[in-house]
């Protein structure tokens, strides 16, 4: 088996009164794709984004339990959340790039985390955009803004921004919802490429994306972690009544 | 059937006609300036208007050379500037993206407040309180200068500076907050360097706005500025400013005269000088759109 990367224990949150996700134990393995599955408002977008402590920027927002994200306690006294969020990037459901130029979307994250010169900037925009198959598009026009490029384009560039600040985790939220089918299915054969450097958590509501990108899937429903295990025996053989239903599209 | 299609008709043209009234007004007041106040350069060319040292409207021969209310509007507008950009943009960035949001809300009352202040109040509160303090703290022999003019002008144009930047702040999309928060920007970082940039359109408008306000600002100018119309060597000397000198003198004229006819001109230089600042206001507030 190999390393966990993410472990939560009976973690619980809570927006005000309203709790969100109930005693969700899970181990996420490295360097393979995780789906978080389920029907909307089953706190899996929630989930994710414990992961990162982004649920801290809501008003509201307590847990209890304990999350450990590569080997540290993410809620414990000692927690850096810029470290934290510098080794766990984040890819949002719509495209988000800043506005600002292409290069400067992808240094933004060096500048705030490295005191790298300059010069390695160039080269470190370069890696980072061919590692998103985006070099030999936008190689000539770095410096246009990155809101002119196409959604698909854009969400390349917001993955090739994360890269570039050498994560060891990417969560995903719905990151091909306003993509049409075939900028998804690229995005997904991206994903099977980066798998082998970094370990990728996808939320996403399609299960056939679950089913063809992943090779984890946890099934959630109403704040509980139904079932968790490998993508092909969730999808073929589910042990959970709850899961069968989904899956078939019984509910959802 | 008929008469409905009247009805509508007639009510379309009444929209029509509120909508280019303002244009129609703008159009006439300008057409009128321009009547009253051209007159003046069959006497003196307008380079000698624009650039001659002297404004001795009254005496004989007149000499009608406004650029010492020119340089005097100028330095009163950049000093009010100096002080009120950043403390504006400063406190727009504070009440959008730090204040708690109850403080925000009483922040922004006070503002509004401040903006209600009838100028001749402002005037008269800096020229009672701010002007004995500028003369005992540089030792001069007036403290009615410029500088007094400049403060008191920066808190007239510091409410339309914060409102309408922290407009333009609150209008910048989430989203980026998220993506620079996510990569591990601090509060600051993601406020300076994503929001106040996505933002900065806005701001530039907002600061130009806020200019237009002092530079068009007659009342309260002419109480603190001590309407020498020299021209200023310091910010620590008198100015009159092109507003006060036509406030001033406008009820001594002789209607249809030669310093009519300047105080008109001096108008259309006004009317000029706002027109561009708003004009670059507003391509800067449509690109914030974009």
């Amino acid at each position: 088996m190999k390393k966990l990367i993410i472990e939560t224990r009976h973690l619980d949150l809570f927006y005000g009164s309203f709790q969100a996700l109930t005693d969700i134990n899970l181990g996420i393995e490295e360097k393979n794709i995780t789906a978080l599955i389920g029907p909307s408002g089953c706190g899996k977008s929630t989930l994710v984004r414990v992961f990162n402590r982004m649920n801290d920027t809501i008003e509201g927002v307590h847990t209890n339990g304990e999350v450990e994200v590569l080997g540290e306690n993410i809620f414990g006294p000692e927690a850096d959340l810029i470290a934290l969020r510098q080794k766990v990037g984040m890819v949002f459901q719509r495209p988000n790039p800043f506005p600002l130029s292409v290069y400067e979307n992808i240094t933004f994250g060096l500048e705030i985390h490295h005191s790298r010169s300059k010069k390695e900037f160039g080269e470190m925009v370069e890696q980072s955009l061919t590692d998103v198959m985006l070099w030999n598009d936008l190689k000539d026009r770095l410096d246009r803004s990155a809101l002119r490029l196409s959604l698909e384009q854009q969400q390349r560039l917001c993955i090739a921004r994360v890269l570039a600040m050498k994560p060891q985790i990417i969560l995903m939220d719905e990151p091909c919802s306003a993509l049409d089918p075939i900028a998804t299915l690229r995005i997904e054969e991206l994903m099977q490429e980066l798998k082998r450097n970094y370990s990728i958590v996808i939320v996403t509501h399609n299960m056939q994306q679950a089913a063809r990108a992943s090779d984890y899937t946890a099934f959630m429903y109403l704040g509980n972690l139904i079932e968790f295990g490998n993508t092909k025996s969730i999808f073929t053989k589910p042990v959970q009544k709850k899961t069968e239903e989904y899956i078939t599209g019984r509910f959802g | 059937m008929h008469l409905r299609k009247v009805k509508e008709f007639i009510i379309e043209r009444m929209i029509f006609l509120s909508g280019i009234m303002s244009i129609i007004i703008v159009a006439l007041i300008f057409i009128f300036l321009l009547k009253e106040g051209l007159s003046i350069f069959w006497r003196v060319p307008i380079s000698d208007f624009l650039f001659a040292r002297n404004w001795y409207p009254i005496s004989d021969p007149p000499q009608f050379g406004i650029l010492p209310l020119i340089l005097g509007s100028i330095l009163v507008t950049a000093g009010a500037g100096v002080i009120s950009i950043p403390i504006g943009i400063a406190s727009a960035l504070f009440i959008a993206e730090i204040a708690p949001r109850k403080t925000k809300e009483v922040l922004k009352a006070g503002i509004e407040l401040l903006a209600a202040i009838p100028s001749v109040v402002i005037g008269f509160i800096g020229m009672v309180t701010l002007g004995p303090f500028i003369k005992d703290l540089f030792h001069l022999s007036t403290g009615l200068t410029a500088l007094s003019g400049s403060i008191t002008l920066a808190f007239m144009a510091m409410p339309t500076i914060v409102s309408i930047a922290e407009d333009a702040i609150t209008a910048v999309p989430r989203q980026y907050r998220d993506a620079a928060i996510a990569m591990g920007a601090t509060k600051w970082q993601t406020t300076w360097r994503i929001v106040a940039h996505a933002a900065r359109p806005g701001m530039v408008a907002a600061v130009m706005l806020g200019i237009g306000r002092v530079i068009g600002e007659t009342m309260a100018v002419m109480m603190v500025t001590g309407n020498a119309a020299l021209i200023p060597h310091s910010i620590l000397q008198p100015v009159r400013t092109l507003t006060a000198t036509v406030a001033a003198e406008m009820g001594e004229t002789v209607q249809g005269g030669e310093h009519y006819a300047a105080l008109f001109a001096i108008g259309i230089v006004l009317f000029i000088i706002t027109f561009l600042i708003n004009g670059v206001a507003d391509i800067y507030l449509h690109k914030t759109k974009k």
